[in-house]
């Protein structure tokens, strides 16, 4: 800092450092203060209409009242009641009646995708294709029927199939000849020898006598090409069915099948949606 | 100098303004003088044609509006043309129709669209005529815009913004007339029932047509605008734009009272006048640059002062810059320019034309389901869902049939089309369908398969649309 100042008259602010190196007091542009004190204005206004300031267990509300919350819940309120008069048809309906009104059904089917994605898809793939182990929506093979109240009985209670292990009570040869004979039936072809065994080992006791399943039991029809722990090895997959079961206690290579409950997890209405959604995937019978 | 004395007047006329007009370096407004003559006229005229822009959305065909831009209900009314969304693919062939004969004409002509039909330049022309109407020339405003704010300034001032304020309003009420009926729109605008979409364009209009027309004037086609940056370089030595003839002009000079001419000097006189009458200020006897907007006003100017001083007129002229340099010009059509501009023209109208005729009344779409591709069914059989999609563009609701052309595929059945489908009009029906093919029967892993629509309206016309699709089978 200088003690006299040697450039008087050029309105500096009298720091002077190095002889020459000063500071000015040069006005900010207009335009600048324009937009200073435009923000001032602004923020002012901002106060007065929005909640802003912190206080200590609440804040000031701003004369609209406007909250960020609010406006989504006055978003979310106005789609509701769009729903609404579709949402309160499907609540008083069963099913059945849902899936024989066109409205209903195409707003169900427009709008369970998401609850489809979010709980089903996740096994089931999305549009009910299926994966190794978890049955496909989309065909007309059904474990446990394909009546839209026994989709909704499914949905809503869940489903755990069951076939005991057989590798101690029978041969591996005769393990052999029932893994080929269901093989074959899949594939239209007579076995004699596999018929034979499949009755005298009393498979029919769950399978049925035309080996096409019950769906009281939720035992699968043998006769289709459908195949749900299918793998490149259809034989061989068979023969580890018949040898460990499906869900069988006890047997550690058994095949896990169980489908959960989804009482707790979405309301009735919901569950209603979903057994429409899934019969329109184009197996419902 | 010709043999005749000019008149002493004629001189001291010529030069009495000559100072007041000066190029535009951006740090003046431009007070452009306005006289009469040809191109003022043309100007005129092509000013003229945008009263469409005003008038077109009051023009009704039935109990409609001709021309609606419906966009709440996507649907372009063009007076018996409806456009869907479908459609809008034609756009794109529009678009490039316009893009290249902006490209084609300025390459020929130079800055048409700029110096005659741009709305920048329309809009700036009627409020400077406003401006000279109310305020006086150019000196007049000159003096008026240092002259202090007092009662009578204020008068002048308030008159022609009122005129400009009620000029944009009336072209933003336009635009958005085009969007929605015009009538009702007028009904809601002063009963205060429009929506504030409405409100909000209309605002905008009156700020941007304000200050681009009024304010900012020639700045726009200066430093804004992004086209006449890109015509610039359209223009080559062959381009016809308006030329001040070197050749005959240099050396300028004045004319001296009662003296000759001194040796050697050219036709220009000096007068200044192509600068004063020029809206963007440019002196154009500079040659080519970019403020100029080949308006062809500073023609008129210098001829008229050429008629005025006995020379003939065309000191500044529509010519190429090879022809004021006396080099020969190409023909039209040795250019190959003209041909490359003249086929994509021709493939953009076509594209329009192709489009405008196939339209149909019913239209098919198809969409195969993509999760999962096929279903195998318990029979053995092969199933597809598809989802679709019947847009009818007619104007009342028919009743359809979907049927497939099972000819390839052996045992087909569709599921899902067994009934009559009710195909609202103006949108799209999705119906979905199923389609069951026997294993054996599939000789590919993806197959074509052709679906087809068929509806009858109210005075019998049958109307019918095919779709190609896949039906996709497990692997072979």
């Amino acid at each position: 800092m200088s003690e006299h100042n040697p450039f008087p008259d050029e309105g500096n602010t009298g720091h002077i450092w190095d002889d020459n190196i000063r500071e000015l007091a040069n006005p900010a542009p207009n335009w600048w203060m324009m937009a200073f004190y435009a923000s001032i204005a602004f923020v002012i206004g901002y106060v007065v209409i929005y909640p802003s300031i912190p206080l200590v267990s609440s804040y000031t509300k701003g004369v609209t009242g406007w909250t960020a919350i609010g406006e989504y819940k006055a978003a979310i309120a106005e789609v509701e009641a769009i729903r609404k008069p579709y949402e309160d048809k499907i609540a008083a309906k069963s099913a059945k009646e849902i899936l024989a009104d066109d409205d209903l059904s195409a707003y169900v089917e427009a709008s369970g995708k998401v609850l489809f994605g979010d709980n089903c898809a996740a096994c089931h793939g999305t549009g009910g294709a299926g994966n190794v182990g978890y049955p496909v929506l989309a065909d007309d093979d059904w474990l446990f029927g394909g009546t839209i109240e026994q989709i909704q009985t499914t949905i809503t209670t869940g489903r755990k199939g069951m076939m005991t292990a057989h590798a101690t009570t029978l041969s591996e040869a005769e393990i052999d000849t029932l893994a080929a004979y269901v093989v074959g039936l899949s594939e239209g072809k007579a076995d004699e020898k596999g018929k034979a065994l499949f009755t005298s080992k009393a498979c029919f006791a769950c399978h049925g006598m035309d080996a096409k399943g019950m769906a009281a039991l939720g035992s699968v029809n043998l006769t289709d090409g459908i195949w749900r722990f299918e793998s490149d090895d259809l034989l061989a997959s068979a023969k580890q069915t018949i040898a460990h079961g499906v869900n069988a206690a006890g047997d550690a290579q058994t095949r896990n099948a169980e489908m959960p409950s989804f009482k707790d997890k979405l309301s009735e209405a919901d569950i209603k949606k979903m057994a429409v959604y899934v019969y329109k995937f184009g197996g419902g019978k | 100098m010709s043999e005749k004395q000019i008149h002493e007047q004629t001189i001291e006329e010529l030069y009495a303004e000559a100072q007041e007009h000066t190029i535009n370096v951006g740090d003046v407004k431009i007070h452009a003088k306005r006289m009469g003559g040809k191109f003022r006229n043309l100007k005129w005229a092509s000013n003229f044609l945008w009263l469409i822009f005003f008038i077109g959305p009051y023009l009704r065909l039935g109990d409609r509006q001709a021309v609606l831009l419906d966009i709440p209900n996507r649907q372009f009314h063009i007076f018996n043309l409806t456009l869907l969304p479908q459609d809008l693919w034609m756009l794109s062939f529009v678009l490039l129709f316009f893009a290249i004969l902006l490209a084609v004409v300025t390459a020929l002509a130079g800055r048409v669209w700029c110096g005659f039909f741009c709305f920048q330049t329309v809009w700036t022309d009627v409020f400077t005529w406003i401006e000279d109407k109310l305020e006086g020339g150019p000196a007049k405003r000159r003096k008026l815009e240092k002259a202090k704010w007092g009662v009578a300034k204020i008068i002048v001032r308030a008159k022609k913004y009122f005129v400009w304020f009620l000029i944009a309003f009336l072209t933003g009420v336009s635009f958005t007339a085009w969007f929605t009926d015009a009538f009702q729109l007028w009904v809601d605008i002063f009963t205060l029932n429009a929506s504030s979409t409405v409100y909000i364009t209309i605002s905008m209009f009156i700020v941007g047509t304000v200050f681009l027309a009024g304010f900012l004037r020639e700045q726009t086609c200066f430093w804004l605008c992004p086209y006449a940056r890109i015509q610039a370089v359209m223009i080559d030595d062959t381009s016809i734009v308006p030329s001040y003839d070197v050749k005959r002009g240099e050396t300028r000079g004045r004319l001296l009272k009662n003296k000759p001419a001194v040796e050697g000097q050219g036709d220009c006189v000096d007068c200044n006048q192509c600068v004063a009458v020029c809206p963007t200020g440019v002196d154009i006897r500079g040659g080519q640059q970019e403020g100029c907007i080949m308006c062809g006003l500073c023609i008129d100017a210098c001829d008229a002062v050429m008629e005025k001083i006995d020379k003939p007129t065309g000191l500044i002229k529509y010519a190429s810059w090879d022809g004021i340099m006396g080099k020969e010009e190409l023909p039209l059509l040795k250019r190959p320019r003209v041909w490359v501009y003249g086929a994509i023209l021709l493939i953009s109208v076509l594209g329009v034309v192709i489009g405008l005729s196939s339209m149909e009344s019913l239209e098919l779409k198809v969409i195969h389901a993509r999760q999962p591709l096929f279903v195998l069914q318990s029979d053995g059989s092969i199933q597809n869902r598809y989802t679709m999609k019947v847009l009818n563009k007619m104007n009342e609701d028919i009743k359809v049939t979907i049927s497939v052309d099972g000819s390839e595929y052996k045992g087909l059945t569709m599921l899902g089309a067994e009934h009559q489908i009710v195909a609202t009009h103006g949108t799209v029906t999705p119906v979905t369908i199923f389609v069951k093919v026997p294993r054996r029967n599939l000789s590919e892993k993806s197959q074509p398969i052709v679906f087809t629509v068929e509806g009858k309206d109210s005075e019998g016309n049958v109307y019918q649309s095919d779709r190609e699709s896949v039906f996709i089978g497990p692997k072979r």
